[in-house]
């Protein structure tokens, strides 16, 4: 790998890996200058990899880089000359309190207790989202806003303010205690499929980003599964449901960048490995009494690994949605159970339940009736996609009610 | 709005239905209460077990299963939310232990705790 390649790659495995040792030792007080060492560090790298070209072991290099630096600012440190060092000064203590451990274990709970710490539910979701990408993900500034469509000024107001309110709150960077664990996980597994779906449903034309933070989510979770103490069914639960997911990727866009709606996907372009490893991941799901909303989520996308039209899946989706809207509510949900209701019990049945969802500012719920009453009353089938077209948000939506409005 | 239980009454709760009629019924009550929950109206659901029921008598006489002279029995209830009775009535008649003769749904109001009754 070229240097040009070879940082900006090492950037996005290591930054995050050097922020959160940094930080954890460090404390969120002073999260700001362990973002600056790692930064640092890098543009180290860069200016002397350049003229040297690489070491042969760029990330010991780069490790040992980032520890100097931490020591020499921790020497610079006056609370820690003036309070600290007189006390302990000539004791080994002192080379201890001194040592940046940057290895593979100390590295892994930091990122995990990071995990913990962004993921507070002192923090507004939009708040922890950024905050992942940038700490935990190691994203630019500019990749985060193109994520969000937004501007760079915006993510960096939304990320110091965030910041300010992990100082405010006081949180810890540490693991939540076992009576806590449960809550806090639950918190971490919501924001980890946010952030998944961020990537899946945003509206960002950059397909490369857009997987990455998919990605992103994959290696968040799979941390997760790493740790005994956070390898749970419901974490192996959403894992798989985000494998299965993930496995549609390449199906779900045409060549203009186009999205391609599910009946119209070439199952061949389906990620046979992907549905595996979701596959295997819902098997280990499947231990305990505990029937989490991503086992429910995960079993309706199995379900939607399987391309035949049958009614046993229609009949299944349909069961596992009326579970899962039992547990939590959502338009969408309640939409996609309605569909599902069509196809096991008949379109008469699932108009009448259609109509009395009134959810007449969404879209799709429009776009939901032109589908049943298509075939069936086409006027109706004409004057709900009308709605839904001019309900929709982008020229692609827009697109589709429009096609689906010649067809009738 | 307010919460309201749902009750399904069977007339004649020694009555056993069949593996298929349970399965069929299953399907039924599961959509029926889909339903509601698709509309964000759904709070919780309690289904009543048989196995083991006892009845407390007046004299303290404790027999098994509701069965004796009356027949009629409580077979479970869900709650949900309504903005009036009339509203959770309707929800009440998609229920489908309707579909027996004689049964029915009652439809209560639930007491909230800070009006007393």
């Amino acid at each position: 790998m070229k240097n040009q390649e070879l940082i900006p790659h090492l950037f996005r495995t290591e930054y995050r890996k050097i922020v959160a040792v940094l930080c954890k030792r460090f404390g969120f007080d002073q999260i700001e200058t362990a973002e600056d060492i790692a930064s640092d560090t890098f543009l180290t790298a860069t200016q002397t990899w350049t003229y040297k070209g690489a070491p042969p072991n760029p990330t010991a290099w780069l490790y040992n880089v980032a520890k100097n630096k931490a020591k020499n600012y921790l020497v610079r440190n006056s609370t820690f000359e003036t309070k600290i060092a007189p006390q302990i000064a000539g004791s080994s203590e002192a080379d201890d309190l001194m040592e940046i451990d940057l290895s593979p274990q100390n590295i892994s709970d930091s990122q995990l207790q990071m995990m913990f710490a962004v993921c507070h539910p002192a923090l507004s979701p939009e708040a922890q989202i950024g905050l992942s990408l940038r700490i935990l993900c190691g994203f630019g500034i500019d990749e985060i806003a193109e994520a969000f469509l937004s501007n760079k000024e915006t993510i960096n107001k939304r990320l110091y303010r965030a910041k300010e309110k992990l100082r405010e709150e006081k949180i810890k960077i540490e693991f939540p205690g076992p009576s806590e664990i449960e809550e806090r996980l639950e918190n971490v597994l919501t924001t980890i499929y946010l952030l998944f779906s961020e990537g899946y449903y945003s509206v960002s034309q950059n397909q490369t980003l857009r997987q990455d933070l998919c990605l992103e989510a994959l290696r968040l979770c799979t941390m997760l599964i790493e740790n005994k103490s956070t390898c749970k069914p419901q974490v192996y639960a959403l894992l798989a449901l985000m494998c299965f997911h993930a496995s549609r990727f390449e199906a779900r866009v045409n060549k203009n960048g186009e999205l391609v709606l599910y009946d119209d996907q070439d199952p061949g372009l389906w990620n046979m490995e992907l549905i595996g490893k979701g596959a295997y991941y819902f098997k280990c799901a499947s231990v305990g009494t505990e029937l989490s909303k991503y086992h429910l989520q995960a079993g309706i996308a199995w379900w939607n690994t399987q391309k035949a039209d049958t009614r046993e899946k229609w009949e299944n989706i349909l069961q596992l949605y009326n579970r899962l809207l039992q547990l939590e509510y959502s338009p969408i949900a309640a939409l996609n159970r309605t569909y599902a209701l069509s196809k096991a019990n008949g379109k008469a049945e699932a108009i009448i339940e259609a109509e009395k969802l009134k959810l007449i500012d969404n879209q799709f719920y429009f776009a939901l009736l032109g589908e049943l009453y298509a075939g069936i009353d086409n006027e109706k089938a004409k004057q709900n996609f009308e709605e839904a077209f001019s309900l929709a948000k982008t020229q692609a939506d827009k697109q589709a009610m429009q096609n689906k409005i010649n067809k009738l | 709005m307010d919460e309201y239980a749902l009750i399904m009454r069977h007339e004649d709760g020694s009555k056993i239905a069949s593996p298929e009629q349970m399965e069929i019924w299953m399907k039924a009550t599961m959509d029926w209460i889909g339903g509601i929950a698709a509309q964000n109206k759904f709070v919780s659901g309690t289904g009543l077990l048989f196995d083991d029921a006892k009845v407390v008598h007046h004299n303290k006489l404790v027999t098994n299963r509701p069965f004796g002279e009356i027949k009629e029995t409580i077979g479970g209830f869900i709650t949900v939310k309504a903005e009036s009775a009339e509203e959770a009535a309707e929800f009440a008649k998609g229920c489908p232990v309707l579909q027996g003769e004689g049964n029915t749904m009652e439809v209560r109001r639930i007491a909230k705790r800070d009006n007393g009754h």
